[in-house]
């Protein structure tokens, strides 16, 4: 399952955090703080799995966004990453070419957009089209 | 530019990104934190609008770091509003905010229960994820039957079901009961028919939990899972929404294919034949194709793929086929390079994700006819592998060398190669698993004592190398006594030239190995029994009770002549059981929401493969209790027992500290007992803390950042001490423990414990942050008289984390020379470096001695005058009334005798100074002032040793000069190296890398 998804840019600005798993403050703090120095300063040919204390941490960079999932160290690497790519094209649909700022801007949209994505640490709906049409009937009753 | 709907916030975060460091970023924060706390006050007066806005405002600060605990309220109370917009922040921002633990998150459980039993499908839909998100076991058991009436209610739309699949995975996690068995399979089963993949997908996950725990109750679905998959792996009947670059729903693949592999057989001969046509068609169906994200999808599937044929294929149908398979993907790179080879290959791959990967796959396929070309390859890389994964790769060497050695003595060797390579990374264990080998085995007996005798010889050994040598030759030297150069006597001077090298634990078990060659020595050898016992009574004072009680005790029994045969006996075999190296390799706690699946696939890939193996090790504290059967001749009282007090769990720092250390499970105690019956050995406890590799990348980063943003000149940064640095090391002159040292990053304090010529010194290094301190470096700068040994400094202190660091302390001469720690570390930019003197001054080592009318004279007489009787007439003394300067010099630990003297104007003192040079000698002392003139006096003092009396008399006159009492600022500090705070700063650097707002876009 997934214990965590960050989005964070290369200087280690938390841009989204969400915890499927009960951590206090400090230890979250602690947990972007160490994710954010472990992905960064990876080469960009190495592998986007990395371990990360009893679990694995996948990570993709986009321009200066790092999304980085922790899940277990038996998860489908693979898959996970590919859930990351997912994500990344639902954000770039809804946003319309998404950039940093429109997470900055709308990180409540973004939240939104997650929980109809992920839940409870597992995924919820791998299709673009039914989040878009969701997020569609959301923003009416706003 | 992107808005975010709601200006107020869109100014705000617009505010924030415009802030140019972290303090303009922390007043802006706290001038909207009050705001919004006034504006809560007064709630009424809030419309539901600007609530929505504030609270996720909060949310926002908070992402930033700042601590938003006043809020929780608000957002939980958001829950109950009646209109969607706020109901909807207030579901999402408490999701955030609080997990589980939150006693506020019962406040909401009946609104939240409302909401999902209630009419308004986006309340459920609210509700659901909340719980599904943050739910914990209340809710489990308030709220399980209502979720599960939902999942399979036909009048609810998919979208509330898949919600439902989850927030039951939730609650089913928090509690398994929640889910009746008997009830639930069959609808388990009817939820496997659904035609909507998103429902399905949801519902997978949920069946993957369900089946991890109990297969048996599940089975019904099995047939159903290889329906499902040969749905989505012929491509009939998927919509295009949920195929990916062409793949059906890659994610349902898999976790369709994770569920199936918790059943341990496919009985059903049609259901296993349809499921091998799948799963032959995607081994043989995935190309590598140019596009990442399709390539990367297609394999996700092959993989899963492949995990299931390996754990279904008894008969091996497959497996030569998937074999081939692997073959091929490793040819893709690497064309004929045997499997074996490729794998060491990849041992030394750059990325250290595949490092590991590889060498957990060595250890997964070593087997008896290849382990010694793997264990050998594992050694060989031991040299050059990076810190973090010595400690693994040498747990793992030596379990692969206990499994598969072809003969015993190649078992010793390959551990005492280990040891000799790489000490700092064998833990305990290790040693102690090949000394229960030696034991256990007589015929290996000779051989290892032989080889100890060996690496002896060779200059520089590592510590544990001297530990298992002194132990095995303890025991079994006298087989080898025979032999060129290993009599008893040539074996004991070979062993005892290690000791003053060596740490208190070895000293313990050097001792006990002392003892034994003595009991072996026939005929004795009155010679080497006298060197022995000299060694004893040496440290029958020794500060280490442990130590003490040892010499003491060996003393005593080898007076004892025939009795000492009995008890100092070799030890008895120790009985045969599970290696306990390979039980902490089995034993590692694998933290994942599934928890039989991993002992499912821990045995398809053999046993133990993960790469998470860590030793632990816990930092010894104090002393460790008396071990059992060992004969208590002495009480001692604990030297230790106020160690504790010291702010902050030193296990918890130590763990902190080392970020490599993952596995916090107690040591297993078993064979640790066995041999600690015996010995007692402690473990060092510096050898946890690895160093970390520093982070000049990120500094970089820091760098181009500051120059980009924050214009030039805002920060002269540098690093100013807190307090007066000299003032404190006078107050610890004259106290053992406080703070040394402190600026705004770190503090430093210490804490001492003295006896006799040892000191036992603590330095606590206290990260003050939330960002680590990197580079940490402590060089001891000890003068000649003092020895001094400071454990290992980790390179890195964590944020907030406190390390400590043990020095110990032999006064070898009197003088009043002072030591002085080189401290420096990088915070950001900023390099700091200080130059502390440590408080391990002359009075440490003295001890307060009474002294009677008749003890007095007779010695003051017998020490007529110079060298050993020095006087001295002392002016410009700060005039002090006499009681307080008798205070002074209780202080110090010169005891002042009242009456002595006759003449009340004049003071007699006395102590005993320690040193290993001249051991305990009293010191006697006479003040002699005058009423009229304060600021002169006349000091005697006498010793029997010249030195001792010239120090302690220049020593007084120091402290009666520069008056060091702790509540005054001494006037000028006394001369050795005076502390200098250097900030070796960038200009305008930040000191935060993270407070910088990124304009990047």
């Amino acid at each position: 399952m997934i214990r965590f998804i960050l989005l964070q840019n290369r200087q280690g600005k938390t841009r989204l955090a969400k915890y499927y798993v009960p951590l206090e403050d400090s230890e979250k703090h602690k947990v972007e703080y160490e994710v954010h120095r472990l992905v960064v300063n990876r080469d960009p040919k190495y592998t986007n799995f990395v371990e990360f204390r009893t679990h694995k941490v996948i990570y993709r960079r986009y321009a200066g966004l790092f999304f980085s999932l922790c899940v277990d160290i038996t998860d489908n690497e693979l898959a996970y990453l590919e859930c990351i790519h997912l994500f990344v094209e639902i954000l770039d649909h809804f946003f319309s070419n998404v950039c940093e700022l429109d997470l900055v801007f709308n990180f409540h949209k973004v939240y939104l957009i997650l929980d109809e994505f992920i839940l409870a640490g597992e995924l919820q709906e791998t299709s673009k089209k039914a989040i878009i049409e969701r997020m569609g009937e959301l923003e009416k009753l706003e | 530019m992107a808005m975010s709907g709601m200006r107020g916030l869109s100014v705000f975060i617009s505010d924030i990104r415009n802030c140019q460091n972290k303090e303009q970023e922390r007043l802006r924060v706290d001038k909207e934190l009050g705001n919004i706390r006034t504006r809560f006050k007064n709630e009424k007066a809030l419309t539901p609008y600007e609530k929505k806005k504030y609270v996720w405002k909060m949310l926002y600060i908070y992402m930033l770091g700042y601590d938003v605990d006043f809020g929780h309220m608000e957002a939980v109370s958001l829950i109950s509003a009646p209109k969607y917009p706020e109901k909807q922040v207030g579901y999402i921002v408490t999701s955030s905010l609080l997990n589980e633990n939150h006693d506020f998150l019962r406040l909401a459980i009946n609104t939240v229960r409302n909401d999902i039993i209630g009419r308004n499908e986006t309340f459920q839909c609210l509700a659901l994820t909340m719980v599904g998100n943050i739910g914990g076991r209340e809710f489990a058991e308030s709220l399980a039957p209502d979720v599960q009436k939902l999942l399979i209610s036909s009048s609810c739309r998919p979208l509330v079901r898949k919600k439902a699949a989850l927030c039951l995975l939730r609650l089913y996690r928090k509690n398994p009961d929640v889910v009746n068995v008997d009830g639930w399979a069959d609808r388990m089963a009817q939820l496997l028919d659904e035609r909507d993949l998103g429902v399905l997908t949801s519902s997978m996950s949920l069946l993957v939990a369900l089946v991890s725990n109990n297969h048996e109750a599940y089975w019904s679905c099995l047939p159903k899972c290889v329906k499902i998959l040969e749905r989505l792996a012929r491509n009939q009947d998927i919509p295009q929404e949920y195929t990916y670059y062409g793949i059906p729903s890659p994610w349902l693949q898999v976790k369709t294919m994770r569920a199936l592999q918790y059943f341990p057989t496919v009985e059903d001969p049609n259901t296993r034949r349809s499921l091998f046509e799948v799963l032959q068609r995607i081994l043989m169906g995935t190309d590598v194709v140019k596009n990442v994200n399709k390539n990367n999808a297609s394999h996700a599937v092959l993989f899963e793929a492949l995990a299931l044929v390996m754990h279904l294929d008894a008969e091996k149908e497959m497996m030569t086929q998937c074999v081939s398979l692997l073959g091929k993907f490793i040819s893709v790179r690497e064309p004929n390079i045997r499997y074996l080879g490729l794998i060491i290959t990849s041992l030394k791959d750059p990325d250290i994700s595949i490092r590991r990967r590889a060498l957990d796959l060595l250890y997964g396929m070593c087997d008896i006819s290849n382990a010694k070309d793997i264990v050998e390859e594992l050694l060989q890389y031991l040299k050059t592998a990076e810190f973090a994964m010595r400690e693994e790769l040498s747990l793992k060497a030596a379990i692969l060398a206990e499994k598969f050695a072809p003969d015993l003595s190649w078992y010793v060797d390959v551990i005492l190669q280990l040891i000799d390579k790489a000490g700092d990374f064998v833990s305990d264990d290790i040693w102690f698993r090949v000394v229960q080998f030696v034991t256990n085995n007589e015929d290996l007996q000779p051989y290892a004592a032989a080889k100890a005798r060996e690496y002896l010889d060779k200059p520089a050994i590592h510590e544990t190398m001297v530990k298992v040598s002194a132990y095995i030759l303890g025991e079994f030297g006298h087989l080898i006594a025979r032999r060129p150069g290993c009599s008893p006597k040539e074996l004991f001077n070979l062993i005892h030239e290690k000791l003053p090298t060596v740490s208190t634990s070895t000293v313990s078990i050097l001792l006990s190995t002392y003892a034994k060659i003595l009991m072996h020595s026939h005929p004795p050898d009155p010679e080497l029994q006298n060197q022995i016992w000299s060694i004893f009574k040496k440290y029958e004072s020794s500060i280490e009770v442990e130590i003490q009680q040892r010499a003491v005790e060996y003393f005593a029994l080898s007076r004892k002549g025939e009795a000492l045969m009995d008890i100092m006996a070799e030890m008895p075999k120790f009985p045969e059981r599970q290696s306990a190296l390979i039980k902490k390799a089995e034993d590692t706690e694998v933290d994942t929401a599934e928890q039989s699946a991993i002992k499912l696939r821990a045995q398809q890939l053999s046993q133990t493969s993960n790469a998470l193996v860590v030793p632990d090790q816990h930092p010894v504290n104090g002393t460790p209790p008396l071990p059992a059967g060992q004969l208590s001749l002495v009480k001692m009282p604990s030297m230790s027992s106020n160690v504790d007090d010291y702010p902050a769990d030193p296990r918890l720092s130590q763990e902190n500290g080392a970020l490599a250390t993952v596995n916090s499970q107690p040591p297993p105690a078993d064979i640790l007992s066995d041999l600690l019956g015996p010995l007692a050995i402690e473990g060092p406890p510096s050898s946890s803390v690895h160093p970390q590799p520093s982070t000049t990348s990120e500094l970089e980063g820091t760098e181009v950042e500051a120059t980009a943003i924050v214009p030039a000149g805002v920060q002269a940064n540098s690093v100013q001490p807190i307090g007066n640095i000299s003032e404190r090391f006078q107050a610890l002159c004259v106290k053992d423990s406080g703070v040394l040292y402190e600026d705004p990053y770190i503090q430093i304090g210490v804490k001492a414990e003295w006896r006799a010529h040892h000191g036992h010194m603590v330095l606590f290094l206290g990260n003050k942050n939330t960002a680590p301190l990197v580079s940490v470096q402590a060089i001891m700068l000890p003068p000649t008289h003092l020895k001094m040994e400071l454990s290992l400094v980790p390179e890195t202190i964590p944020p907030r984390a406190q390390v400590q660091c043990p020095l110990e302390v032999i006064n070898l001469r009197p003088s009043r020379d002072v030591a002085v720690l080189d401290f420096s570390y990088m915070f950001g930019n900023d390099m700091v470096n200080v130059k502390l003197r440590l408080p391990v001054v002359l009075n440490k080592f003295l001890q307060p001695i009474s002294i009677s009318t008749e003890e007095f004279f007779p010695q003051w007489r017998s020490l007529p005058g110079p060298p050993l009787k020095l006087q001295e007439v002392v002016r410009g003394v700060r005039p002090l009334p006499l009681i307080e300067m008798a205070n002074l010099f209780n202080g110090f630990h010169l005891t002042v005798c009242p009456g002595l003297d006759p003449n009340p104007n004049n003071l007699v003192v006395s102590t005993t100074f320690f040193s290993e040079s001249t051991r305990a000698m009293l010191c006697l002392i006479r003040i002699e002032t005058d009423p009229a003139d304060r600021t002169q006096l006349r000091m005697t003092v006498a010793s029997g040793d010249p030195t001792v009396t010239f120090e302690l008399k220049e020593f007084i006159k120091e402290q009666l000069v520069v008056i060091p009492t702790a509540t005054r600022v001494p006037t000028q500090p006394p001369p050795p190296t005076p502390p200098v705070v250097q900030p070796v700063s960038a200009p305008a650097a930040p000191t935060d890398p993270g407070a910088l707002l990124a304009a990047l876009l």
